[in-house]
């Protein structure tokens, strides 16, 4: 059996070029010959690539397969474990520990309540657009501004302090810094956090870091709890707005399908979650040895589950490679599964639908102001895909 | 007529909300833990094809389905 496995060279493999919303072919090349591939970290151990759609929400919903950071087997050298509170790093219990006091600030209904300032955000947002005029960069304008704006409040960081801490975010996010350049925006975040959770312990204020300094957690906690809110709120929303767009522009006639109706918006959101999946990769490793799709992944080792390949798996979607804005919502892993699945998913669901929503319904002419050929990715290194700058236009009103 | 009746697993439940926003006429979530609520374990017809959606997406598997035919034990 094990002839005939499949092998696939370490990532990050290059999207092709052109085709800036699909997996990198070898990926693609990969899920053809089964869900399951040999595969070699870039650290030079022995792993496994997972991408097949039920296997790899198989693989994320089975307490055999672990988080942890510190067992992470893909270099030489030794792995220190998640800092406290960054809870996507772990398992149970320590997990639960830190996402249930969080859960019930991220219902479904306690982020409907915040469509209207969502709505106001945005459109902030699309009045400085139209007042600046064509052409703008949406990535600075539109993209990473709301959701920006929305977990800072939410969470409670200061207006003033917003730009420096979304640069040190950008920095960490974007997979071009150098050690020392992440390990100085590392070391001014910690600051900042911590000065950011005494605050809130000496004057609680209405935000979700206020109200969780009434739990137990300690201050290490608090600062990693927020780091990790406030890196997914910003970075992953950020880039689904933006290069988002950037495939609705490629594709006219299904743009012009959300434009003409404001019913098709939730599912438009899915199916770009889906197509898109700008959380391309995640990983687990066996805690024992266990048997997939007639292999065996011995204890001890990485696998990495392709989130974005999976969801274009053809066993599970009709045309998977197509944008298709009505395709009926059947779940997506894009907000992963199982224990760790995305909890700021509701709150991402509510600003997509209501920044895609102004965002079409203002710019009617809304078209890329450079070939799409020239839309900078970022590399694939980055954990969240997107582009760096999304260079757009549009003609200005006469009357 | 085929019944539906559900269970819903509050200690399994992570609370992400795919129930309450799939099916939001059969399940809530707690305003407090977040985790969910059960508002009616036997759905109408109607409400089927979106409960059988809930289950099927719910991350940590805390939504179980038992649908009976009629005369079945």
């Amino acid at each position: 059996m094990s002839e005939s496995l499949h092998t696939v060279t370490p990532l990050p493999a290059q999207r092709r070029p052109g085709c800036p919303f699909d997996p990198p072919a070898e990926l693609l090349d990969a899920r053809r010959h089964g869900p399951i591939s040999r595969y070699t970290h870039p650290g030079g151990k022995p792993g496994w690539m997972i991408t097949g759609y039920d296997m790899v929400r198989s693989v994320l919903a089975d307490p055999r397969f672990s988080s942890r950071k510190e067992l992470m087997n893909v270099v030489d050298f030794e792995i220190p474990p998640a800092p406290p509170g960054e809870f996507l790093l772990m398992d149970e219990p320590q997990h639960s520990r830190y996402r249930k006091p969080l859960v019930g600030k991220f219902t479904v209904r306690r982020m409907r309540l915040l469509t209207e300032r969502i709505e106001q955000v945005t459109a902030d947002c699309l009045d400085a657009m139209e007042k600046a005029g064509p052409p703008t960069d949406l990535v600075t304008a539109f993209a990473k501004p709301i959701p920006t704006v929305v977990i800072c409040e939410l969470l409670g960081v200061p207006y003033e302090d917003r730009g420096s801490f979304q640069e040190q975010i950008d920095t960490f996010m974007g997979g071009e810094a150098s050690d020392e350049e992440l390990i100085a925006a590392y070391t001014a975040t910690q600051e900042y956090l911590a000065g950011l959770v005494a605050a809130k312990r000496a004057n609680p204020t209405d935000d979700v870091l206020s109200e969780l300094t009434g739990s137990d957690l300690t201050d290490e906690e608090l600062k990693g709890i927020s780091l990790l809110l406030l890196s997914a709120g910003f970075d992953t929303t950020a880039n689904m707005l933006s290069l988002g767009t950037f495939a609705l522009l490629q594709n006219p006639a299904q743009l012009a399908a959300l434009r003409a109706d404001p019913a098709l918006t939730d599912q438009a959101v899915e199916e770009l979650l889906r197509y898109l999946s700008v959380a391309k990769t995640f990983w687990r490793t066996a805690l024992e040895d266990v048997e997939l799709g007639g292999r065996t992944i011995e204890a001890g080792t990485t696998v990495v589950l392709s989130y974005h390949t999976a969801n274009r798996d053809p066993e599970r979607f009709t045309d998977p490679h197509v944008l298709d804005l009505r395709r009926p919502y059947e779940g997506h892993l894009a907000f992963s599964h199982g224990i760790h699945q995305c909890l700021g998913q509701q709150l991402a669901r509510i600003e997509m639908r209501v920044a895609f929503r102004a965002l079409v319904d203002r710019f009617p002419t809304l078209r890329l102001a450079v070939p799409a050929e020239e839309v900078v990715l970022r590399p694939e290194t980055a954990d969240i895909f997107g582009v760096k700058s999304l260079p757009v236009t549009w003609d200005k009103e006469t009357s | 007529m085929t019944t539906t009746r559900l269970h819903a697993d509050r200690e399994r439940c992570i609370g992400a909300g795919m129930c309450a926003l799939t099916a939001p006429e059969v399940f809530d979530q707690d305003a407090e833990d977040g985790r969910v609520l059960l508002l009616n374990p036997e759905p109408p017809a109607a409400q089927r094809a979106a409960v059988r959606m809930a289950a099927g997406v719910c991350p940590s598997g805390a939504i179980t389905l038992h649908e009976r035919e009629p005369g079945g034990s």
